[in-house]
């Protein structure tokens, strides 16, 4: 890829390399620093692999106040900081940079206290979110958002990217499922957001910090809700003729007051990389495909499953399957947990989009990609988080054909746009990062953006952290500070003023 | 004194641009119905959003909603009861608590003030809720966050950064807040003579059980009589929620009962009773007296709520009932509302918040209304306030002092 334009890379700090690179090896002593061209191989890109840059250094310390040192040395020098946890992010947000030193959290990996009295557990960022639910699942606990990278991806890394997953139209996102944080700011500075209790005594900084993807401060513990595991689940595999009727049956279980633990669509050229790849016994000759998964007490399910098979029947569906058993649940499921791999085998490669729009929109999205695709020459493949309207279109290509690649990125460009267009948003769970953020400005206007990076310069005004991404352009925070100051009339003088 | 009453968001760009430029105070009120909450304002000039009102989007079945700020609250939760639907934060009503009238306040204020009630342990509040906002800065200039869809992560969330501000970042013309699907019914199971800390114990149980309670709230001695006109009086109570579709309700009612009654004697209150009865642990109702003595709402870890409260009883006197588990602990003083030795006692439990929403102006003057933050904290927030609001127009010394 010709990769996105990054932030001018500071001279003065890459001349000065050798020194820091010596100084952090004070601060984190042992094996903490590494600086090898062949060892910092493995950090120069995250989940968006077509992205790649060489850290100055990489530095993955073990304790808060090395934390701490490490970003006040930082601060007090002018050099760029961008922090990571496992990499897995979809959108850039840990691409390193040139200038800059890459602090991963990947060691803080311990779980502090499980507390389950007060359904609460105090780990480490760089504990995996599928690790939290291993360390209470025999007491029948589990931690609810499940972002399909959860077997990898650090909790550090879930707030700061304000994770998903399937389940959250029900059980709702990271931000709703944390109770707090501790936080290190860019002066070095430790701070703790929320904890064990509920609300905040002042702003709502922990709702700010939580999807900022790693530019307002450095992550040093989190402290998550736990649920009781739901007694049951069973699932609806159902087919339709036409997306619009799937649609339409979406719409009719919200509107009879059920909200499933997921509902998932896949159109038909996902449906048939799925069953060509794990022979799930999905339905070939239906144009759209829905899971359903009802879960909670066996008499709410029970008496649920009949009511959605009903609404299914009413909207035209053609095929409807009703789990029997957890083994045929997770057979109904096989085919939509690998959907992107299975259409990686009919594809040399893919590019994941991830928009979000009003759920009644999909016929006309999914009609207006179909044109794109045909402009462009590329397929197009959908698997639709149906619940809360989170649509993950794969755009198949070749990089090995020359400007397929470029042409992809177009595509799926247009496709949020698309997005933008019909109410909806660029984003649903894979973050802005690099990736996005220079189409920001489809969605949002400079007020909008400047805003934003306001709340920025209270927490980083020199822009150190983790700076060239979110933003297609930072503004210096003195330059935003200023005022415009209008004066004149007291507005509607014609009013009557008590 | 002058009040600007603006009926277009127009209207308020206009007015903050022009106290912006002026650098004079505005106090930032919608129906006024929180307006004794919080340290007294200085300002010069009122903003009124009252005038500006009306649901501007409401599609049930992609359960959403927008309105403007001063919408009343009445209105959209009547609209959404129509359609079988709600604000499942089930924000309280602090009308009668204040000594005003029950059923007013807007939406804007819902968000200002970051409402929520005894759901907020299952469901959330306010910030929980809110999907997108158009707002004015301090600075005389419009934006907007957020959307209208559930699943957003574009840019930073300030949607949520104004929840709980009380209208000192900037002024929210217009609200997207995601609706659900009310439950179709509701039950309460109470368990009858537990003292404070056996209801903690027997409410954490719940809490961790498949019950999926939404309510769990314990009533002492001191105010169980002022529940649903003394219908419940004498032994305490520990009350616990159950909300859902008619089956799931009665099975989980059942799974509950045999999960506690080894805590004590348990019955169920139908439905009718059950609603009134949250309705009244989430206003406040035993506290709405009509007398200004100091009230503090205390958030802190669950299983910690009656230490704090026996520790502060050794101190000073002060009447209390629980909800959330424990965690959120209602105080009503006899007294002095003692703000130190109450704050010492909660950093000792492990933490957390106790706001004084009740006291006469000269008391809310005097000591921190809200919980007082670490210094690197405090100098955040103030960082913060200062890039919203950079002149300090905006409900000045509400939140903070000078």
């Amino acid at each position: 890829m010709s990769g996105p334009h990054m932030p001018k890379a500071d001279e003065a700090t890459l001349k000065k390399r050798e020194e820091i690179i010596a100084d952090m090896r004070i601060i984190v002593p042992g094996e903490g620093v590494v600086a090898s061209d062949s060892e910092m191989r493995a950090f120069e890109s995250d989940g968006l692999t077509a992205y790649r840059q060489m850290p100055l250094v990489v530095v993955l310390p073990e304790t808060v106040p090395q934390v701490s040192r490490i970003l006040k040395y930082c601060h007090e020098r002018n050099i760029r900081v961008v922090p990571r946890g496992s990499g897995t992010s979809l959108s850039g947000g840990a691409l390193p940079l040139q200038d800059a030193v890459l602090l991963v959290m990947s060691r803080f990996n311990k779980i502090l206290d499980i507390d389950y009295a007060n359904r609460a557990v105090v780990a480490q960022p760089g504990v995996t979110n599928l690790g939290i639910t291993n360390a209470v699942e025999h007491k029948g606990f589990y931690y609810a958002p499940d972002p399909s990278s959860q077997i990898a991806c650090s909790i550090g890394g879930n707030v700061a990217e304000n994770s998903g997953g399937v389940h959250c139209l029900k059980y709702g996102l990271t931000a709703n499922n944390i109770l707090g944080i501790e936080m290190v700011l860019m002066t070095g500075e430790v701070v703790r957001l929320g904890g064990k209790h509920l609300d905040a005594e002042g702003y709502d900084l922990l709702g700010l910090m939580t999807g900022s993807e790693g530019l307002l401060g450095v992550v040093t513990e989190v402290t998550v809700r736990i649920l009781k595991k739901p007694e049951t689940a069973r699932a609806l595999l159902i087919g339709f003729p036409s997306s619009e009727e799937a649609g339409q049956c979406v719409a009719d279980i919200i509107g009879a007051g059920i909200i499933p633990g997921g509902m998932e669509m896949m159109d038909k050229p996902a449906i048939h990389a799925a069953e060509d790849f794990v022979h799930a016994g999905y339905p070939l000759d239906v144009e759209a495909l829905l899971i359903v998964e009802l879960d909670g007490p066996q008499a709410e399910v029970d008496h649920l499953i009949g009511r959605v098979e009903e609404l299914a029947k009413a909207n035209g569906a053609t095929t409807s399957r009703v789990s029997n058993s957890d083994e045929e649940r997770m057979s109904f499921w096989a085919g939509r947990k690998a959907a992107f791999p299975a259409v990686g085998r009919i594809s040399p490669d893919y590019y994941c989009m991830d928009g979000t729009i009003p759920r009644k929109e999909l016929p006309r999205v999914l009609s207006g990609m179909r044109e794109l695709s045909e402009k462009y020459g590329l397929r197009v493949a959908n698997v639709f988080h149906a619940g809360d309207g989170n649509l993950h279109p794969l755009v198949l290509y070749d990089a090995n054909k020359p400007g397929e690649l470029e042409k992809a990125e177009e595509f799926g460009a247009d496709i949020l746009r698309l997005c933008v267009k019909v109410g909806g948003v660029l984003t649903g769970e894979h973050g802005v990062g690099v990736e996005k953020r220079d189409l920001m400005p489809e969605m949002f206007t400079a007020d909008d953006l400047n805003q934003q990076i306001r709340v920025k310069c209270a927490f980083d005004p020199n822009h150190l952290l983790n700076p060239g991404k979110m933003f297609p352009q930072l503004h210096r925070c003195a330059e935003l500070g200023r005022m415009h100051i209008h004066r004149g009339q007291m507005p509607f003088p014609e009013l009557e003023r008590f | 004194m002058t009040t600007f009453t603006p009926q277009t968001s127009a209207d308020v760009l206009e007015t903050v641009r022009w106290a912006a430029g002026e650098e004079t105070p505005l106090e930032v009120v919608g129906q006024g119905s929180k307006q004794g909450i919080g340290r007294p304002v200085q300002a010069e000039h009122t903003l009124d959003l009252s005038g500006l009102s009306g649901i501007t989007l409401y599609e049930p079945e992609e359960l959403v909603l927008s309105a403007k700020a001063g919408t009343p609250l009445a209105e959209i939760q009547t609209l959404l009861a129509k359609n079988d639907q709600e604000l499942a934060f089930e924000p309280m009503d602090y009308g009668p608590l204040l000594g005003g009238d029950f059923g007013r306040g807007t939406i804007g204020g819902a968000l200002a003030a970051n409402l929520s009630g005894p759901r907020r342990i299952k469901a959330g509040a306010a910030r929980d809720h809110i999907l997108g906002i158009d707002a004015v800065s301090g600075r005389g200039e419009a934006f907007k966050s957020g959307g209208r869809v559930v699943k957003n992560v574009t840019g930073y969330d300030l949607s949520k950064g104004l929840a709980g501000s009380w209208g000192t970042l900037a002024v929210v013309t217009d609200l997207t807040f995601k609706v659900l699907p009310a439950a179709e019914t509701e039950k309460t199971l109470a368990v009858t003579g537990l003292d404070d800390a056996q209801a903690a114990a027997a409410m954490a149980e719940a809490m961790g059980s498949s019950g999926e309670v939404s309510g769990a709230a314990h009533l002492p001695e001191g105010v169980v009589g002022k529940f649903l006109n003394s219908a419940i009086t004498g032994s305490p109570k520990t009350v616990l929620r159950i909300e859902g579709f008619g089956p799931s309700v009665d099975y989980r009612l059942d799974l509950l009962a045999r999960l506690l009654n080894p805590y004590g004697a348990t019955e169920t209150i139908e439905e009718q009773d059950s609603r009134t009865l949250w309705r009244e642990i989430r206003d406040c109702k035993p506290f709405a007296d009509g007398t200004p003595a100091p009230i503090w709402r205390v958030s802190v870890t669950p299983s910690e709520g009656h230490k704090v409260v026996d520790a502060f009883r050794r101190a000073a006197g002060a009447n209390v009932y629980y909800d959330w588990q424990g965690g959120l602990v209602w105080m009503r003083m006899e007294a002095d509302p003692e703000a130190e030795i109450l704050r010492k006692i909660i950093a000792h439990f492990g933490g957390g918040h106790a706001t004084l929403v009740r006291a006469p102006l000269s008391v809310r003057a005097a000591i921190p209304v809200f919980q007082p933050q670490q210094p690197a904290l405090a100098a955040l927030s103030a960082r913060l306030k200062e890039q919203f609001d950079p002149k300090n127009i905006l409900n000045p010394g509400r939140m903070a002092g000078p």
